[in-house]
């Protein structure tokens, strides 16, 4: 139930967002959120609402501190 | 911008990992942390990270799946509904199989009552106007995540004019909880690996007071592999440092101060109220209730319910998995009287549940 899906949004009318995911799309309202959501940007879809939009630069840089934490070439 | 695959690499997770294990070696002692949301869970187990940690780290799950947490008296008002003739039940699917006192949403409906799955309340919302000589109640369950929404389908059905359309409301609120479990000292919580898309919501400063107060190292943790890997090794890191404080691993959906026009929405619709937690009891403050003004659309005030005497069920090991203190394998029902296929608790039920994930993925 509390499954949130991180999912493109293809398409806005309104506060009503068409959001997909590996080609299911599904209805998700925009009312929850203050920041500005265009299409082709990534939210959180929870029950028919986004909850959250996701911060691509934020994402890759969490993907490089993971990085840094180890060093590949130690796990030989 | 997925990045699913990135935070699902082999190489990293185990990388993080080997990372843990470094943090960990010169720790005397075991640090246990406790998740609290369904999702972790189910990560934990579906990608086997309890085999890649050190033994100095133990993780146990807690009251983190909101199906699971909902009482048998919640579920025997549900049925209660269901017998009113009529009325339709609108609800999320994972509530359908679980078992109240002596029935279920499922055994009603194949009795004839009119029960119906939607994926989200605004669905009820629709469902309600379209069926205008019917009223319609929407089983409003879940944490911080799940409770706007539900806010927002009201305020929907009030623009609408709807004066059919009720929520049966019992969303609880997390870290509250959380609080009245480090302070137990039986379980020994070292920190929390806190939930990550009720955290969209309530933001990393809702945790402030675990960290200061109560000393437990927060970290809000994402979903994939790599994400709960690292989100572990930085708690690790705060215990070994002794220090106590909330971190944010998730930051590509999390903010410190949450959602606030979802928290707004929130605050409009529902005030705090005591909940009573399948396991952990009545705790103050941990509940959601519909606001007086929103009183014609809140089910318990404007329909004559009358649920049967409530009981949970026997044998069920529930409360104290819930709590933390047992894992399902302790229990004696364990996939010999409690299957997926018939279950006994909740917990068996919700694939959120911490009994439905070790049956599907630990034996
Ligand atoms: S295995 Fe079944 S009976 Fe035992 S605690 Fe879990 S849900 Fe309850």
């Amino acid at each position: 139930m509390c499954l949130g899906v991180p999912m493109q949004v293809v398409s806005i009318e309104g506060t009503d967002a068409v959001a997909e995911i590996d080609g299911v799309r599904r209805e998700a309202s925009l009312m929850l959120l203050d920041e500005e959501v265009v299409i082709g940007d990534y939210v959180i879809v929870h029950a028919g609402f986004a909850i959250s939009k996701l911060d691509e630069a934020e994402a890759l840089e969490t993907l490089a501190m993971m990085r840094e934490m180890f060093d590949p070439e130690d796990m030989a | 911008m997925k990045y699913q695959d990135e935070y699902r690499d082999r190489e990293l997770v185990q990388g993080l990992a080997a990372r843990l294990r470094d943090l960990a070696s010169g720790y005397h002692g075991t640090m246990t942390f406790m998740e609290v949301c369904g999702t972790h869970t189910m990560a934990i187990y579906q990608y086997g990270l309890r085999g890649l940690l050190p033994p100095q780290v133990r993780l146990i799950s807690g009251p983190g799946c909101p199906v699971c947490v909902t009482p048998n008296s919640y579920l025997d008002k549900a049925i209660a509904c269901c017998r009113i003739p009529g009325l339709i039940v609108a609800t999320f699917g994972d509530m359908l199989r679980v078992p109240g006192t002596t029935s279920s949403l499922m055994a009603e409906r194949a009795k004839g009552a009119d029960v119906r799955i939607v994926y989200s309340p605004l669905d009820a919302v629709k469902l309600a106007a379209a069926n205008p000589g019917q009223k319609v109640v929407f089983l409003g369950v879940g944490f911080e995540t799940t409770a706007p929404t539900i806010a927002g389908s009201i305020l929907a059905a009030r623009q609408l004019g709807l004066k059919n359309f009720f929520v049966l409301a019992s969303h609880k609120t997390m870290p509250v909880p959380m609080a009245a479990l480090a302070s137990d000292p039986e379980l020994a919580i070292d920190g929390f690996i806190c939930p990550a898309h009720v955290s969209t919501i309530i933001g990393a400063d809702a945790y402030q007071p675990l960290a200061h107060d109560f000393h437990r190292p927060c970290v809000i943790t994402g979903f994939e592999p790599a994400d709960v890997m690292q989100g572990v090794a930085m708690l690790a890191a705060q215990v070994v440092a002794a220090e106590s404080r909330v971190e944010i691993q998730y930051r590509r959906a999390v903010k410190p101060e949450g959602n606030p026009r979802a928290r707004a929405i929130l605050a409009e619709v529902f005030v705090p109220c005591d909940a009573e937690w399948r396991g952990l009891g009545l705790i103050p403050g941990s509940g959601l209730a519909i606001r007086e003004e929103f009183a014609p659309f809140d089910a318990e005030r404007m329909l004559a319910l009358e649920p049967e005497n409530s009981r949970e069920p026997a044998g069920c090991r529930c409360g104290d998995v819930l709590k933390g203190k047992i894992s399902p394998f302790d229990c004696p029902l364990f996939a010999s009287a409690c299957t997926p296929e018939a279950p006994v608790g909740a917990c068996m039920v919700s694939t959120e549940g911490t009994c439905a994930a070790a049956y599907k993925y630990g034996r």
